[in-house]
């Protein structure tokens, strides 16, 4: 006869031997260690909470000290690999096999980990793919989650910095695992709940708040003339004549321009209302002015960003808040938005080849995906319509019968031609394709496929790859914007000048985009302390972003 | 210090009545532009006072790109290149050309 509930038995055996070092759900932090080696079995999946923000940073120390000869082989499932514990867990032999999304800080260890055979590499995933595998075939046997607070039965508030944890305690709570949560207080009650108790096994009482990375704060004063010039171009180029009104914008300076020009260019294109007025998106300080000018009505958000707690707090029309006031943010959930409600995306990159794909990949670093292939690419499972996303289709497909014609997601790669350090935007092979090669991998890390990218931005033009109709049109609109990189300068002008005849190429003068205009007085705050005034005084920006 | 004299056909000649323009600043990746009236329609002449060494070729492409492209003919332009890259060089000179065909009120 078999036994039909191993797994929830299993919990509660993991619940009985950790209730030792704990009392009640409530366990001190001189305990983690000795709770962790009660609870967590050798070959056990484990999701150590490393959001794009959040850190369960007490967590991961305390499991990075337990003794590997009781604790070991542990496969570990989480989105963000960031802080250096997370990777002591495979130098010190206590996890072996290794799923994630995203370890920006931490790619260059990543490499040489997985190189010196100290990783064993599952793969590589988008936000959304490793949540789905969360509910399918990577459900974790432990959570260690962070929140800001707990009660004493164990319901969390997770504070604007939600971020993954509902989707993390889903899969792990329902699921049959255990959940460990760190808070920076025990409270009699917490201001919302966002997490019930009865998911929620044990509480470690960090007394400090988590660890936070202000990662989507770009300062206005680092904007240069190129990005605005750049900046005028998408918006006269692609949202206006789109319409683009739902999209999500990436975290670079190129779009943090566009941003800030929506109050002064875009205002005297009479493009309020018409462009930019739903967003999936962190809540970046530089849609301040935007917002107090009327712009936006409803932005969802991903995670938080530290300093525009008290702005939010005071801008419920705008972004999702509970009932405390604060915001609630949600990775998947806000990554779903992304990828099915807006009908843009734009972001900058690293590396765009002759075909149109497009890598972050530099040198030996796994830097993994975070989000931005699910928000740019083309959701094949769409069905509802939008003018954008309608224009888009009958631009790639123009003799196609309208009413069986799919629509297009705008994915839209910008940059200037010549990055950080001078490297060139275009390249003839991506560097993602030689550690693809070095590392023997089944699948170079391509953030954005050519086949999904529909528009490339530079300050030459707009390469509309959508109008093109075979390799060769492609490669030259592509070569037509690459400005004096070496990919640019090996292009067939005479084709060049046809495809621009064509409206495939557009230039800023095509456009009617005077390049005196390309000036800073342009920007709608040229410096963090405009933001900051024209939050009037509610943005609070952290320290380091503060020089007056 | 490296000095780059250009002469260069200019197929369309600067419109306006400026007599000359300044653009931009001398800073590290910036450069300033002065532009004058000079020479003849169809000329254009560029003189280049750049940090960086090395980069005639890259120099030779911008300047050859913007003659084609803008109102350049009948003007000279001094360059003090301050390490810019060609994006910002290809903007001050647009900028320039732009400034310089303002009709003085």
């Amino acid at each position: 006869m078999r036994e039909w509930d191993t797994r929830k038995k299993a919990r509660d055996a993991r619940i009985d031997d950790g209730s030792a070092h704990a009392t009640g759900k409530i366990v001190a932090p001189a305990n983690l260690t000795a709770l962790l080696q009660a609870v967590v079995r050798p070959g056990d999946r484990v999701c150590l909470e490393g959001d794009n923000q959040k850190q369960a940073d007490l967590l991961a120390q305390g499991l990075a000290s337990v003794d590997p000869a009781l604790v070991h082989d542990l496969h570990i499932v989480q989105s963000g690999i960031v802080l250096p514990e997370h990777l002591d867990l495979f130098e010190k032999g206590i996890a072996k096999k290794l799923d994630f999304s995203f370890s920006g800080p931490q790619s260059a260890r990543v490499a040489s980990l997985l190189f010196g055979g100290k990783i064993e590499l599952g793969a590589v995933h988008t936000y959304l793919e490793l949540f789905a595998r969360y509910f399918i075939d990577l459900t974790p046997n432990v959570a260690l989650i962070a929140a800001v607070s707990a009660d004493r039965e164990g319901n969390l508030y997770t504070g604007p910095n939600t971020e993954d944890t509902p989707t993390v305690v889903e899969a792990t709570s329902y699921g049959n695992g255990l959940v460990i949560a760190q808070v920076g207080e025990i409270v009699d009650k917490v201001p919302r709940v966002d997490i019930p108790g009865d998911l929620v096994h044990f509480v470690v009482d960090a007394g400090r708040h988590f660890y936070v990375e202000p990662l989507f704060t770009r300062d206005p004063a680092a904007i240069t003339e190129t990005q605005i010039l750049t900046a005028m171009i998408a918006i006269k180029g692609l949202y206006q004549p789109y319409g683009v009104k739902r999209l999500n914008h990436g975290i670079g300076f190129n779009t943090a321009a566009i941003e800030l020009l929506l109050p002064t260019f875009g205002e005297k294109l009479g493009l309020r209302g018409k462009i930019c007025t739903h967003f999936a998106l962190n809540p970046h300080p530089t849609m301040i002015p935007a917002i107090e000018a009327g712009w936006v009505e409803q932005i969802h958000s991903f995670g938080s960003e530290v300093g525009m707690e008290d702005y939010i707090r005071a801008r419920s029309d705008i972004f999702f808040t509970g009932p405390d006031g604060s915001l609630r943010s949600n990775r998947a959930f806000c990554q779903t938005a992304g990828l099915y409600a807006c009908d843009m995306f734009i972001g900058s990159t690293l590396q765009i080849d002759l075909n149109g794909h497009s890598s972050t990949v530099t040198e030996s670093r796994i830097a993994g995906f975070g989000g931005a292939p699910n928000m740019g690419s083309d959701p094949r499972g769409r069905r509802h319509p939008s003018d954008p996303w309608l224009k888009a289709g009958a631009e790639a497909d123009p003799d196609g019968q309208p009413l069986l014609r799919r629509g297009r997601k705008l994915v839209v790669q910008i940059g200037e031609t010549f990055g950080e350090g001078n490297a060139p935007l275009f390249v003839e092979k991506l560097a993602a394709l030689e550690l693809a090669e070095k590392l023997d991998l089944p699948l170079a890390p391509v953030m954005v496929y050519a086949d999904d990218t529909t528009h490339i931005v530079t300050e030459e033009g707009i390469a509309n790859l959508l109008l093109c109709r075979n390799a060769d049109e492609r490669e030259q609109a592509i070569r037509g914007v690459a400005g004096f990189t070496e990919v640019g300068r090996g292009r067939d002008h005479k084709m060049v000048e046809r495809l621009r005849e064509r409206k495939v190429i557009q230039r800023p003068e095509d456009l009617g985009i005077d390049p005196l205009d390309a000036d800073r007085s342009l920007l709608a705050a040229r410096s963090i302390k405009d933001l900051m005034l024209a939050s009037g005084g509610l943005y609070a920006p952290p320290s380091k972003f503060r020089n007056w | 210090m490296e000095i780059l004299r250009f002469d260069l056909e200019a197929p369309r000649p600067a419109s306006g009545t400026r007599q000359l323009a300044l653009v931009g600043v001398v800073a590290s990746g910036n450069l300033e532009v002065l532009l004058e009236r000079a020479g003849p329609a169809d000329r254009c002449t560029i003189e280049i006072s750049t940090a960086a060494r090395g980069f005639r070729a890259l120099w030779e492409a911008v300047t050859a790109d913007f003659v084609a492209h803008r109102a350049a003919g009948g003007l000279h332009i001094s360059i003090n290149d301050g390490g810019a890259r060609p994006d910002t060089v290809a903007l001050r000179l647009a900028q320039g050309v732009r400034l310089i065909e303002e009709t003085v009120a």
